[in-house]
């Protein structure tokens, strides 16, 4: 029985199939995203958290902040666009289209860091540290900062990733697996913002 | 990975290269439904019936975001359920502690 039950295993297949019935690149970024939610999930909520229980949280959004995180949201929901045609194109074997929007998709993510830097510098210009600031309860800082913070790192790594992407793309190393595995990742960081847009910018608004 | 999946994924990945309609209605929907967030923090709502709008949008756009950007509507059904029911439990968990949230806020720290 042993002797069978061996030989019809290699007559068919090496390895087990695959549970997902899909390249284990892509499982792997579909665990780390599972992961990724977690953290981003209990940073969301340690903010909701500091700002049910103080009644003086700040809000220091005014008009000018918001249309600025307006036009941040617009560049990665954007880059989300250009991104699903990078795979696409890539998907269909076109290679210089697949750069072409991999690069478009890059130079939203950069402007999405440069508008979120210089809001950061308006911030701290008005006073705001980690660990205190003038409009009221001190967490506001230090969670503002933690989550918006890993949110543009994540950023970061994800414009030098697609870059990675491009330049293997312009070489021998084309693979749309990997623009598309690189991919997922975008579209998560994105994800990510359409909860920390509303509940950290919208729900702190100083709107006369 | 077996070479029928793989087949099966390299069809679905050919079918979506020849339409990008669907994508750009769904960008289309995402900047609406963001322009819909931003006109409400300008209206004075109740801050919990304010939260609980933004919230359900934020639900939709992460969901439009996931299945049609993520790809996850051309997965097999046994990796949609897997994935999102196994992070939905882990999130829903975490509200357990909104309720010492509310204590402190009504009763100060005891």
């Amino acid at each position: 029985m042993a002797d069978m039950a061996v030989e019809h295993r290699i007559g068919h297949s090496e390895f087990e199939p695959s549970l997902f019935h899909t390249y284990s690149n892509k499982i792997g970024m579909w665990l780390f995203i599972l992961s990724d939610s977690l953290t981003f999930g209990a940073l969301l909520f340690s903010y909701s958290y500091n700002r049910i229980s103080n009644p003086t949280w700040p809000t220091p959004f005014h008009s000018g902040s918001i249309i600025n995180a307006t036009v941040m949201t617009g560049f990665l929901l954007t880059s989300s666009l250009t991104m699903v045609l990078a795979v696409s194109a890539s998907s269909y074997g076109n290679r210089k289209a697949a750069i072409r929007w991999l690069l478009a998709t890059m130079f939203c993510g950069t402007m999405f860091v440069v508008l979120h830097v210089r809001e950061w510098i308006g911030l701290i210009n008005e006073g705001m540290t980690p660990g205190k600031n003038p409009w009221g309860a001190p967490q506001f800082g230090g969670t503002f900062f933690t989550l918006t913070g890993l949110h543009m790192l994540h950023v970061t790594i994800g414009v030098v990733v697609l870059g990675v992407m491009a330049l293997r793309s312009m070489g021998k190393k084309f693979s749309s697996n990997d623009i598309e595995t690189s991919g997922l990742y975008w579209h998560f960081v994105d994800l990510v913002w359409m909860f920390i847009f509303p509940l950290v910018y919208l729900m702190s608004t100083r709107i006369e | 990975m077996s070479t029928d999946a793989l087949a099966g994924q390299r069809e679905a990945l050919a079918h979506r290269a020849h339409s990008h309609t669907p994508f750009y209605i769904v960008w289309g929907v995402l900047l609406a439904i963001t322009a819909v967030e931003v006109l409400l923090a300008y209206e004075r709502l109740q801050p919990v019936r304010m939260l609980s709008i933004l919230l359900g949008l934020s639900v939709i756009k992460a969901a439009l975001i996931i299945l049609w950007f993520m790809h996850l509507r051309y997965e097999v059904t046994r990796m949609r359920r897997i994935l999102m029911a196994s992070l939905c439990v882990c999130l829903v968990l975490m509200c357990v502690f909104f309720a010492d949230a509310f204590r402190i806020l009504h009763l100060g720290v005891r």
